[in-house]
């Protein structure tokens, strides 16, 4: 699962636990669907992910803005899902700072303070014990006040307009604003988004500072992968209201448990490779060696990360190509790499030039692979003149007025849409999906539209599932069948013509 | 004074355990005091006023009402004449009002609102006074009573003009100047600018203007009445004369009932529905 | 060149609006029956109009009346319009929608239709169709949408999270409106408190509607003394009281001004 934490953690040490949180919105989109996480006590967790993933509204539900659909949200144990954001003990830092305009620092600051009840126990000289309910006294609010902004260094302040400061000093009082009030959790919602870059970096670090300092749990949410690597103990990737990972930020880098998360943090190649035996790996034409245990024949996402390519001169490394494109970046050299069809970013500290033969060379331990969910064969294919297309080593008949809704192919053999623009299809490149139910093979190599020979046969309870691979660019064909086949068999592969989904790569013009 | 010692000191939180809400103060329950006051006082004279056109002094049901406003000859001329001195108005008016709102909203002479001040000021004296005191000085000048209709458009004009000015101004100081930049880095000139940008842009403030000026004019007549020397009756006269002189309830509420379709009709031809926000806020 | 048919035009318009606005001013000190340029030079410079205006308890009343009328109105509809926009603002339901309809409905709708609307209502409904009570009722109908409508845009400019940042610092939901949406919008609450006292002191025909018998404001005096008098000028003493609204509007647009500058600058 990918939302389960490696570490156990003993039911104490957690200070906030989500259960089979649920958030629908009143127009039916699910914005979070069904998440459960734990948060432990001091610790700096980040939840990370592209904007409408969830990230705010969950927080928002922890803050008691929004209301969970369904699920809890246990705070020390307990459940607050319906207790109102003034009774929780959790503060927040808004996006947008919403510092009250028409109070100045001191005023923002001890607004919380100002609201505060404690109740004190007095003994009167006779011993007799009572209880009072009482406000904080203005010297106490006064206090708590000055600590806090010299915690955000903010001393000599007070006084000041909040329309007068600068944004980072909106941040700060923001901040002091919040921490003043001495709350168990402090929410962060993408709180350094409206500052400029420098300012940006500086506050990471000094809103880390801070949290160790203060030893209190911070929830962050921010879109910036960055931000989330560089501050975070924890951090919680989402997507489309459901978590994809959660880990440190070294687990997330270095093991990411998809191609999304991979994708999303930090800059990757994702290849889509096959296991060819024990802990080797085939993608761009080539058998790495890797160090994950996968079962041969798997279909798997590859990524490495760019810093992890080594380029050599041609013919020294495990495959040759051509450099592209080269661009500086200060600190390195950010260049791409041609091989095949594929493109493969690489950053290195030394120059290759535009044009130059290269040999690029990946260790074992950057390899990093994950199980693809393999649903269907996908293919990159181009359309004939005769209106088949051409992929997987073969050509096969095709239906290609699926590519534009309402279309039909007039008797010279163009594509008529449904506007009535006549269209000549001839080499352009589509996508090609073809469902694991979907492909027939056949001894006679004249029957099908490619040929290639079994070089795999899994048993899976009721069906084999076989792959075939073709000569000349060993492209494979994974399917599922009843029947059985030996291993080697040469065979050809017949796809119904219906069964050929298409989808262009671009827009043609007309 | 008793001596003291603290013992303890803790936050004190009432009710931390978690219970569904009981009741509690919601910030939409805000608006039933005003949606009753709307109910009792807007919306159910309205439908007091449907109720009477459409029943004769008895109280049946009958279409009587409507048939003798259509029928009689007096009561059609009256309509006509209300929407052409109303429509005559409202162009003057907007011809007068678009280039003082655009010169303001454009010029420095304007700075800081100054002069939009000025133009502003007069809709604060008493609208009665501000007609008494056009008569006046008509006299003096010697064209009152040259010609009653055109007394009564002076007059119109005089007293609705500010109500062009604001809404046309404000949508003209909100629009982004960027815009006609754009129009002129895309090779316009400044007339094709103006005509293909800045007018469309500005069409908001013109309806609402209408709205603001066209309905009222042809109703208020109290400066018809002042300015016309008697002689001019517009719509709004014969709904007063029906409930002061004749009261006769039912045919004034069917002439009210007209009043009532034709402005829904002018709002929805000018959209005004929507545009109605940006008046109010800078009077 | 631009520029100076610019300022010709404004100088223009502007001569028209506050012609007769001067003339009515200079004429206050003329101590004459009728508005004319012989008199003013046969009878020549008096404060008498003046005098006659302070004299005539009767029309004192009336100008304390309408002012206390405005006053009273603006108050409460500066009330009930602030409360009810911020309750349509904040309801998302389809009774917020119909509020926020019907509240339209008086800003655009024929003020004579609104006046003998409120003249059924109060016929039929209450026993004393005219009353203060009434024409109160009546002013409320006029004001209060347009307090609502200079309140909104406040609201709709106010940063969303604000609220929400009050009751995050232990605000109870009434308390975050009192302490930080109220102290945002109030521009607009005055501007509509403003607003509707204008639109009291100016209106004439929900006046001569709804207002008991014996009670007049401004308006519907100065209406029915034109009326009365069939001639073609005012009621000398009306022109020293134009005069004296006048005045004091300056002031009050100065004052305005010079303060807001002030605050500017700091």
């Amino acid at each position: 699962m990918a939302n389960q934490r490696k570490d156990d953690v003993v039911k104490s040490d957690k200070i906030v636990e989500i259960v089979n949180l649920t958030r629908e919105f009143e127009d039916g989109v699910v914005a979070v669907d069904d998440i459960s996480f734990y948060v432990r006590k001091g610790e700096f967790i980040t939840f990370l992910g592209p904007s409408g993933c969830g990230k705010t509204t969950t927080l928002r539900m922890i803050a008691g803005f929004d209301k969970p659909t369904k699920g809890k949200i246990l705070l020390n144990g307990q459940d607050i899902s319906h207790l109102p954001p003034n009774k929780r003990p959790i503060n927040t830092v808004f996006q947008r700072y919403a510092l009250f305009p028409h109070l100045n620092v001191y005023d923002n600051i001890a607004f919380g303070l100002k609201l505060k009840k404690v109740k004190v126990t007095y003994e009167d000289k006779d011993g007799k014990r009572f209880e009072k309910i009482e406000k904080l006294s203005k010297k106490e609010i006064s206090l708590k006040v000055e600590k806090a902004l010299k915690m955000v260094d903010l001393e000599g302040f007070e006084k000041r307009s909040v329309s007068t400061l600068s944004g980072g000093q909106q941040q700060r009082v923001a901040i002091a604003r919040a921490i003043v009030n001495e709350p168990q959790i402090l929410l962060l919602d993408e709180p350094l988004g409206a500052l400029d870059l420098k300012m940006r970096k500086d506050m990471q670090l000094e809103l880390k500072e801070m949290h160790k300092k203060l030893g209190i749990t911070f929830i962050y949410v921010t879109h910036d992968q960055e931000e989330a690597l560089t501050m975070s103990d924890t951090i919680v990737v989402m997507k489309d209201g459901v978590i994809q990972q959660i880990g440190t930020p070294t687990d997330i880098y270095n093991e990411p448990k998809n191609s999304f998360v991979a994708d999303f943090i930090g800059e990757s190649n994702i290849f889509s490779g096959t296991i060819v035996g024990d802990k080797k790996v085939r993608f761009i034409n080539h058998n790495f060696d890797c160090v994950d245990e996968f079962e041969k024949n798997e279909k798997v996402d590859v990524v490495v990360r760019p810093e992890d390519v080594t380029l050599l001169d041609e013919g020294k490394g495990q495959v040759d190509g051509k450099i592209i494109s080269s661009i500086f970046k200060g600190v390195h050299y950010e260049m791409v790499m041609l091989v095949g069809k594929a493109e493969i970013v690489i950053q290195d500290t030394i120059e290759r030039k535009v044009g130059e033969k290269v040999s690029l060379l990946i260790k074992p331990n950057d390899i990093h692979i994950m199980a693809k969910n393999f649903s269907s064969n996908k293919y990159d294919g181009y359309i004939t003149k005769r209106n088949t297309v051409c992929f997987g080593d073969g050509e096969f008949e095709c239906d290609v007025t699926q590519l534009y809704p309402g279309s039909i192919l007039d008797e010279e053999g163009y594509l008529i849409t449904a506007e009535g623009d006549r269209i000549d299809l001839t080499d352009v490149d589509v996508n090609v999906e073809v469902g694991l139910k979907d492909i027939e093979i056949s001894d006679d190599a004249e029957k099908g539209g490619a040929v290639g020979n079994i070089i795999s046969i899994i048993y899976k309870v009721d069906h084999y599932q076989l792959i075939v691979r073709t000569d000349e660019n060993e492209e494979d064909f994974v399917f599922d069948t009843e029947d059985t086949w030996n291993e080697n068999d040469r065979v050809s592969v017949i796809i119904p013509k219906e069964k050929i989904k298409l989808s262009l790569k671009q827009e043609i013009k007309r | 004074m008793r001596e003291q010692k603290v013992i303890s000191r803790a936050e004190y939180r009432p009710d931390v355990i978690a219970k569904k809400s009981a009741f509690r103060f919601s910030r939409s329950s805000l608006c039933v005091p005003y949606g009753l006051f709307l109910a009792l006082f807007v919306v159910l004279p309205l439908l007091l006023i449907v109720f009477y056109a459409l029943t004769d002094a008895n109280g049946t049901l009958s279409f009587e009402n409507f048939i003798r406003f259509f029928s009689s000859p007096t009561t059609i001329t009256t309509l006509i004449i209300s929407i052409l001195l109303a429509l005559v108005t409202t162009v003057i008016c907007i011809i007068i009002a678009y280039p003082v709102a655009y010169i303001l909203a454009n010029s420095k002479l304007n700075k800081g609102g100054t002069l939009l001040m000025l133009f502003i000021m007069p809709m604060w004296i008493n609208f009665v006074l501000r007609a008494m005191a056009m008569k006046d000085l008509l006299t003096i000048i010697g064209v009152f009573g040259f010609n009653n209709y055109l007394n009564v458009v002076i007059g119109m004009v005089y007293d609705y003009l500010p109500f062009m000015i604001l809404p046309i101004y404000t949508v003209l100081i909100k629009m982004d100047k960027s815009y006609v930049e754009a129009s002129m880095d895309l090779g316009a000139s400044p007339l094709k600018t103006f005509t293909k940008v800045t007018f469309p842009l500005s069409m908001p403030g013109i309806a609402s203007g209408i709205t603001m000026v066209f309905m009222p004019t042809m109703t208020c007549y109290v400066i018809s009445d002042t300015f016309g020397n008697g002689l001019i009756t517009i719509i709004g006269k014969l709904i007063d004369e029906q409930f002061t002189t004749f009261q006769n309830w039912n045919l004034g509420s069917a002439m009210a009932m007209v009043l009532l379709v034709i402005m829904l009709v002018s709002m929805w031809v000018t959209g005004g529905f929507k545009s109605e926000e940006t008046r109010g806020t800078n009077l | 060149m631009k520029k100076f048919f610019q300022i010709a035009y404004i100088a223009l318009i502007l001569l028209f609006i506050y012609a007769p606005i001067f003339t009515l001013c200079l004429y206050s000190f003329v101590d004459s029956p009728i508005v004319s340029i012989q008199d003013a030079f046969r009878i020549g410079f008096s404060f008498e109009l003046y005098k006659q205006l302070f004299n005539d308890q009767a029309l004192m009343t009336i100008v304390w009346d309408t002012l206390l009328l405005a006053l009273l109105t603006a108050v409460i509809a500066t009330i009930l319009g602030t409360i009810g926009a911020i309750g349509i603002y904040y309801s998302k339901n389809k009774f917020g929608k119909a509020v926020s309809a019907s509240s339209r409905i008086p800003v655009i709708n024929a003020e004579i239709v609104t006046a003998v609307a409120l003249v059924l209502l109060f016929a039929l409904v209450f026993t004393e169709s005219r009353s203060y009570f009434s024409m109160l009722i009546g002013h409320l109908v006029i004001t209060t949408p347009f307090v609502v409508l200079s309140v909104m845009p406040k609201l709709k400019q106010m940063d969303a999270n604000m609220y929400e940042a009050a009751l995050d610092l232990g605000a109870s939901p009434f308390g975050a409106l009192i302490k930080v949406v109220l102290p945002e919008i109030l521009p607009g609450i005055l501007s509509g408190f403003m607003l509707a006292v204008t639109l009291s002191l100016d209106d004439y025909i929900i006046s001569a509607y709804t207002k008991p018998a014996g009670f007049d404001t401004i308006s519907t005096y100065v209406y029915g003394a034109m009326a009365k008098s069939n001639a073609n000028s005012s009621l000398p003493a009306l022109r020293a009281l134009s005069a004296i609204i006048f005045v004091v509007i300056i002031l009050v647009v100065v004052g305005k001004n010079i303060y807001s500058r002030r605050r500017a600058d700091k």
